[in-house]
């Protein structure tokens, strides 16, 4: 490959924050056209590189070289120069302007201090055409979907004239059908002669688009490899520095009694409509019971009103034998529920407290953490210690704000907290989301354990590989209703794919036997 | 264990620098203006300072300073920005004085305390109001105090000209059994006005302390301010907690009116404005950072500047409204603080790279 093909060359980058060194000797090259997959556990530095990249940080050492001119990228400005554009993982748009408002914010055509809103529109327009970006230019941001607002984020970077963008886990708040659209919408890109970068841990999606990946572990780069010449488990294994298991391990379920039972529950949504309509479920003891179904059928709706954070319309929930149907948040955590949150960081945890204050925040007015109303500081400190340890989160110590810790130990701090208590129930609500391999492999570790325990687990998922992995049984809810409940073992992603689509399961049954037929056909008409 | 060190002296800095630097934009206001900053500055320490009965009458403003000082702060722990603290230290104020008028020939010990725990508990009420509002229906505390500003200021003008005085401005005078004045105390500062409401207020700057560190309440306060979610989610009652808030915020209000009351006039009067002791407050407790002893330290120099701008005029020949220039740079550079922890910060870097370069 010729030189003059790289449009950037990362050589020997160092950044050392005190004596920590977040970036050690790292290279990266991106060639023209192609999709370049930055794989990394959280925390491998993928972020501080991209950083440096474009503008944000400057490196201890290191040189970094755009289209064969050393450079130095000491702002962002400077990176949108150079034609760096970065699509952020959370986006930086304004709510309340449309679309176009958006794009064109800081470089505004006007006349006479007058904002020229049609020629802006009709840019816009001719842009997401150009690239198969789809969007409405005079939709306010508030109005539309996380896809087409990541669409409008991406067509924010090509106004700016990038040729090099850099996608920060940008698949991480998409549902699957968007995930395809914006797999499509690279390719696209690649093919007007964009280059792309891709941060990423999700190893699926870098087979299916990626070029090349270079992967980098605790600040160092471990390898590049062509994507076509290696499997999903020899990246993981690279990334993580060890054997990876995909599957959960796992005994048969040999459940008992039921730990939750709902019967005609119903849960109004904010709007004031049924997002849950008069559903039957029952989680046993010694089982996983997984959840599966595209966002927004009604799943949140329903653990929110388990767990005591909405009201519950009609119907009853029975936990352990009591009743807990409209009891506040704390009678049901006191009756025996752990309850890890889909939003870990706005319903998990409190950002700005202390570790072991977070360790604490449902059991600090009780035995031994607090006595007559004051808070015992050295329990408190000794029980967020004994988590720590136990479950190997990893944090300078237990005084540092919540905040400080990575993603993968902000979860495991929440489960540590959680299973800790020993509830009946463990209600895990989108527990791996965002997460590396390796810490989605012990989270599903200690639920496939609380099973083992003989507690029950109420895994909610958006992710079909990881509710068919970790459940015993499975319900598929498509709106507000359970569509089916079937069993993990006797089941398939393609049964289950038609069931959250809305189909039943006897149609879903017939449609598959006729499906599996016409696709031999076609493989047969194919050769 | 090293950055957190940091932190804390950073925490410490930002004031300080703060306080050095208002100083400093007020000097040069003073010169552009043809004043010699340097004998401004010095009459007023001096002049404080080196005065019994000035310093006695700074230490008293500085008390009532610390519980409006303390009242904003509790509140915006919890999350609130609670304007009304100066409505909330004037109807403390009103009914302390009232109930001590009332009551006259209850025994002293009785009297204070009861007229000061009217005071109290009005203020809190008063407050409480706001955040029940806010609580059940999501109003937003910074209109509503500010409106209940008003109608305390004009209701008390009202109670004051038509129910407690015949018509007059000024109610009559509590009797001695509703004094706060300490003997020793005054006779310490040659006569000042400085009361024993400053013992009170050192204690309750203690409780503070302990309530907000070491308690449960505190903790579920500190939760429910700066996560209402994860509070709920972990079983906390969000409105509860931001009515306690509310109701402690204005109870330190309304004690700090009612030693205004009792301690520093002795009576009530009818009032052009809010008592700017309110607003005040909310300067100590940014200075402060909302810690209670650091509140307690700003309140008193804030006490200094107000009283010692009093001899500008006379004896430096500077307009007193600088003091209140050097109080609002003050003010301005903590609410900046964002700039002064960049320059620190930089100050920061600079010595690690030429250290590093060693």
């Amino acid at each position: 490959m010729s030189q003059m093909n790289k449009v950037i060359e990362m050589k020997g980058i160092t950044k050392a924050f005190g004596n920590f060194k977040a970036n050690d000797n790292i290279n990266l090259d991106l060639n023209k056209g192609e999709i370049h997959a930055l794989l990394g556990e959280n925390g491998a530095g993928k972020s501080t590189l991209m950083n440096i990249l474009s503008g944000l940080l400057e490196p201890t050492e290191g040189e970094i070289w755009v289209n064969g001119k050393k450079v130095q990228i000491s702002s962002p400005g400077v990176a949108n120069e150079l034609g760096i554009g970065m699509v952020h993982q959370h986006f930086m748009l304004v709510d309340k302007f449309t679309v176009t408002e958006n794009i064109v914010l800081g470089k505004e055509k006007h006349r006479f201090g007058f904002m020229e809103r049609a020629v802006s529109e009709k840019e816009v327009k001719e842009l997401s055409d150009q690239y198969g970006l789809r969007v409405d230019p005079r939709a306010k941001i508030q109005d539309i979907s996380v896809g087409m607002q990541q669409r409008a984020e991406i067509l924010k970077t090509l106004y700016r004239g990038a040729d090099i963008l850099i996608f920060d886990e940008p698949t991480g708040v998409l549902t699957p059908q968007e995930i395809d659209e914006l797999m499509d919408i690279m390719q696209a890109l690649v093919n007007e002669g964009k280059s792309i970068i891709l941060i990423t841990h999700k190893l699926d999606e870098i087979k299916k688009v990626a070029d090349r990946c270079t992967v980098i572990r605790r600040g160092k780069s471990i390898d590049t490899v062509n994507v076509a010449e290696t499997s999903q488990q020899e990246l993981a294994d690279m990334m993580v520095g060890r054997s990876v298991s995909f599957k959960v391990d796992k005994q048969p379920a040999q459940p008992k009694n039921p730990v939750l039972e709902i019967k005609g529950l119903t849960v109004k949504e904010k709007r004031g409509y049924d997002a849950v309509k008069a559903i039957d479920l029952e989680v046993r003891a010694g089982e996983v019971l997984g959840i599966a179904g595209v966002d927004g059928n009604g799943q949140s709706e329903l653990i929110q009103a388990i767990t005591g954070l909405t009201k519950v319309d009609s119907g009853t929930i029975t936990l352990s034998g009591k009743n807990i149907t409209n009891k506040k948040p704390r009678q049901i955590t006191e009756t025996g529920l752990g309850h890890i949150p889909e939003d870990r960081q706005r319903y998990g945890l409190v950002l700005q407290m202390k570790l072991e204050e977070n360790m604490a925040l449902q059991t600090y007015y009780q035995k031994p953490f607090s006595k007559h109303g004051f808070l015992n500081h050295n329990e408190i400190k000794q029980h967020a210690k004994k988590l720590i340890d136990e479950f190997d989160v990893r944090t300078p110590s237990e005084e540092h704000s919540a905040a400080s810790l990575s993603g993968g130990n902000q979860q495991k701090a929440i489960i540590a907290r959680e299973i800790f208590r020993n509830p009946d129930l463990l209600i895990a609500a989108q527990p791996t989301r965002g997460l590396d391999v390796g810490a989605i492999e012990y989270i599903h570790k200690r639920l496939i354990e609380q099973r083992d325990h003989g507690k029950g687990v109420l895994l909610m998922s958006y992710e079909l590989d990881e509710v068919m992995n970790v459940s015993d049984r499975i319900a598929v809810m498509y709106d507000g209703n359970i569509i089916a409940v079937v069993d993990a073992d006797k089941t398939n992603e393609k049964e289950l794919g038609l069931l959250m689509a809305g189909v039943p399961l006897e149609r879903a049954h017939a449609e598959l036997a006729e499906s599996s037929g016409k696709e031999k056909e076609t493989v047969a008409n194919q050769k | 264990m090293l950055t957190k060190n940091n932190d804390k002296l950073t925490n410490l800095m930002v004031p300080i620098l703060s306080i050095i630097l208002g100083f400093i934009f007020g000097a040069i206001l003073m010169l552009a203006f043809g004043y010699n900053p340097l004998l401004a500055y010095q009459v007023m320490f001096d002049g404080v300072l080196r005065n019994p009965f000035f310093f006695g009458e700074a230490l008293r403003q500085a008390t009532v300073l610390t519980f409006t000082g303390l009242g904003f702060a509790i509140a915006f722990k919890a999350g609130f920005f609670n304007i009304g603290v100066a409505g909330q230290v004037l109807v403390g104020w009103i009914s302390a004085v009232w109930f001590a008028l009332a009551f006259p020939d209850l025994p002293r010990i009785v009297l204070v305390t009861l007229s000061l725990g009217v005071g109290m508990l009005v203020g809190a009420v008063w407050s409480a109001i706001a955040g029940y509002l806010r609580a059940y229906f999501g109003t937003n505390e910074v209109i509503v105090t500010i409106m209940l500003n008003y109608t305390a200021l004009f209701v008390t003008n009202y109670l004051i000209r038509a129910v407690i005085s015949d018509g007059g401005n000024t109610t009559d005078r509590v009797g001695p059994n509703a004094s706060l004045s300490v003997g020793w105390l005054t006779s310490l500062t040659n006569g000042s006005r400085l009361n024993a409401g400053l013992f009170i207020a050192l204690v309750v700057v203690a409780l503070y302390y302990v309530f907000m560190t070491q308690t449960t309440a505190g903790f579920e306060l500190r939760a429910v301010g700066l996560n209402s979610f994860a509070s709920t989610y972990a079983g906390m009652s969000a409105p509860k907690n931001i009515i306690l808030s509310m109701f402690i915020s204005g109870a330190l209000a309304g004690l700090g009116g009612a030693i205004h009351g009792l301690g520093t006039f002795g009576n009530i009067f009818t009032q052009s404005g809010l008592p700017y002791v309110g607003f005040n407050g909310i300067a100590v407790a940014l200075l402060g950072l909302g810690n209670p002893i650091g509140i307690f330290f700003s309140a008193v120099l804030f006490g200094i500047l107000d009283v010692g701008s009093g001899f500008l005029p006379n004896r430096a020949g500077v307009p007193d409204e600088m003091a209140e220039i050097v109080i609002a740079a003050i003010i301005f550079f903590v609410g900046a603080n964002y700039l002064i922890r960049f320059l620190l910060d930089k100050m920061k870097t600079k010595k690690t790279v030429t250290e590093g370069g060693e």
